[in-house]
């Protein structure tokens, strides 16, 4: 499973690792990992856990083969057990023909490569990722996410930290929102975004057309349509959300679009993203912050608020 | 306490130290200055002067030893009396000097270097505590300096021999004093430097001022360790034994001190202060 820490810089992602592993101590509130507090089984806790920082930490003169042998020393991994794990971890990071190379001339990629490989030498129950692809091009960090998500079929825990929404979009099995160091939302995406949105909704773009816009307004008039909100697709033309009482009603949409002469060009079903949610968590927050009585669930259109 | 840990990260440093050119370089040219150069030169020119007013002018001033010192003094001639005292007794505070040079150097970028680094972030998550990595660093702090002092006094003691022996008469050094100074007493001053700079190492925000505020504290100490390493050189074998004595026992307080001084969040560098 994979847990991902979303949030803005500074809204304490980094801070919930370090608390996690007992790094840092806690101004209040409690935490159990694996049962344990970290506070106080701190050695345990450490040991069955894996950390790869946000800035790989990997010492420059080292060669690969020092980082790994040196990791599992830390950890106690048996001496006679070390160079058969440092084989497969590189091995399965893509590392192994580097390991006698210095580290200060690998390149970032295999850096987090390498930082990923240290993390699971000790075989830990528990791995902690704080922005595991930051400064990769997108190549690589597209090759760092399907290694994350491989780990997890061992049976791995992964708690991740990123403020890349993208990157978090179909990794995350569940989802934990952070704000000043208080999680505003947690839980699995599609009962977050159920939440967000619980009405069914359907994205239609049309040709573009002097009267298109008017066009859309009136579908509120059909029946088992709840309201028409303009949205922002980056088509040619006009786009809205459509919220319907049941999806069964999209026939009937289009046929009123067809009948009164538009073009239709687009009808999908909306599917949030993550990006979305992320928006309509944090805007629901600010709003109850600022004392507004507007709800969570209402209206959250894609591309009204600029993305960070 | 987990000593393997501790090794653990004690070896890792030294490993670094020993690939790092642009460090043990200097490291070993100050060695060979104090240890080699500087001895080799003027002893080997006394012996070749022969007896010459300047040799005789030294080997006068001789006399303002103290008397236990004095009676130390081997060799039948001027110059032989004169190089005898010059390797015996003016070397003294290189025996000081080289090695807490060399290890504050090293303790002083320990701790704040692997938070510069980022690399402390991987130990403060690693089951390692901090009184294991503290000890590591002050153990891969404390074996450059130990080491080259001590091989650098073997090449001493060699350019001793060769060019001072023949005039006494006999290999003669080291002396029972030195080996006390270099095995007793040294370790201990040595690990108080090193404990203090450590400390430092831990508090500071920047390797840049970690080495500016070592040079505070090593300055005073290099003086204090000289004149306790003159005094167990120019005393008799019971003081050498008791100053290394009392050494040890401040350096077993300074050491515990900057254990419980070491904590995770220093290494992350988000304790207060820092």
């Amino acid at each position: 499973m994979i847990t991902v820490l979303l949030g803005p810089n500074g809204a304490g992602k980094t801070t919930a690792i370090r608390c996690i592993t007992g790094a840092m101590s806690l101004d209040q509130g409690h935490i159990r990992i694996l049962g344990l507090d970290p506070e106080l089984d701190g050695e345990t806790v450490r040991s069955d856990c894996g950390v790869v920082s946000a800035k790989p930490a990997l010492f420059d003169r080292l060669t690969g083969w020092d980082h790994l042998t040196y990791a599992s020393q830390l950890h106690g991994v048996a001496k006679a057990a070390i160079r058969d794990r440092v084989m497969v971890a590189s091995t399965r990071f893509g590392i192994e023909h580097a390991l006698d190379d210095q580290v200060g001339g690998y390149s970032t990629g295999m850096k987090t490569r390498l930082a990923l490989a240290r993390s699971v030498l000790h075989e830990p129950q528990l791995l902690l990722f704080d922005e595991p692809t930051s400064g990769l091009d997108p190549e690589a960090a597209q090759a760092v996410l399907a290694l994350i998500r491989d780990m997890t079929a061992d049976g791995h825990t992964v708690v991740m930290c990123t403020h890349h929404l993208v990157e978090a979009e179909g990794l995350a099995d569940h989802v934990v929102v952070l704000d000043v160091g208080s999680d505003l939302v947690a839980g699995p995406p599609a009962d977050l975004t159920r939440h967000y949105w619980p009405e069914d909704s359907v994205l239609i773009a049309v040709d573009s057309d002097p009267a298109a816009p008017t066009t859309l307004a009136h579908l509120t008039e059909l029946p088992g349509v709840r309201r028409v909100e303009p949205a922002n697709g980056g088509g040619d033309g006009p786009e809205a959300l459509v919220v319907l009482d049941d999806p069964g009603v999209t026939p009937n949409v289009v046929a009123a679009l067809t009948a009164s002469g538009s073009r239709v060009r687009k009808v999908v079903p909306h599917e949030p993203t993550l990006e979305e949610l992320y928006f309509a968590v944090r805007r629901s927050a600010r709003n109850l912050r600022e004392g507004s009585v507007a709800a969570p669930n209402n209206a959250e259109l894609p591309g009204e608020e600029s993305t960070p | 306490m987990n000593w393997h840990r501790t090794f653990t990260v004690a070896r890792t440093d030294v490993k670094q130290l020993v690939l790092a050119k642009d460090f043990w370089m200097p490291m070993g040219i100050l060695g060979s200055i104090f240890f080699v150069i500087v001895p080799l030169v003027l002893l080997m020119s006394i012996a070749s002067l022969g007896d010459v007013p300047a040799v005789q002018n030294v080997a006068d001033t001789l006399e303002v030893l103290p008397q236990k010192a004095q009676e130390q003094i081997k060799g039948d001639t001027p110059q032989g009396r004169t190089s005898y005292a010059l390797a015996v007794f003016l070397f003294t505070p290189m025996a000081v000097v080289v090695p807490l040079t060399i290890s504050t150097a090293v303790g002083a970028a320990s701790l704040v270097g692997e938070r510069e680094r980022g690399t402390g972030e991987f130990l403060a998550h690693s089951p390692a505590g901090t009184k294991e990595i503290y000890l590591g660093k002050l153990m891969a702090s404390l074996v450059p300096g130990y080491f080259t002092t001590m091989a650098g006094f073997t090449v001493y003691a060699l350019i001793v021999n060769l060019s001072v022996g023949p005039e006494v008469g006999e290999w003669f050094f080291p002396t029972q004093q030195w080996w006390l100074l270099m095995l007793w007493v040294l370790p201990g001053f040595l690990l108080i430097g090193l404990s203090l700079v450590l400390r430092l190492s831990g508090r500071v925000k920047s390797t840049a001022a970690a080495q500016q505020a070592s040079g505070l504290i090593t300055l005073p100490l290099i003086a204090i360790s000289y004149a306790q390493a003159s005094g167990a050189i120019y005393g008799t074998a019971t003081t050498t034994v008791v100053i290394g004595a009392i050494a040890r026992g401040i350096s077993i307080i300074s050491t515990w001190r900057g254990m419980q001084g070491v904590n995770r969040q220093r290494l992350l560098g988000v304790a207060d202060g820092i």
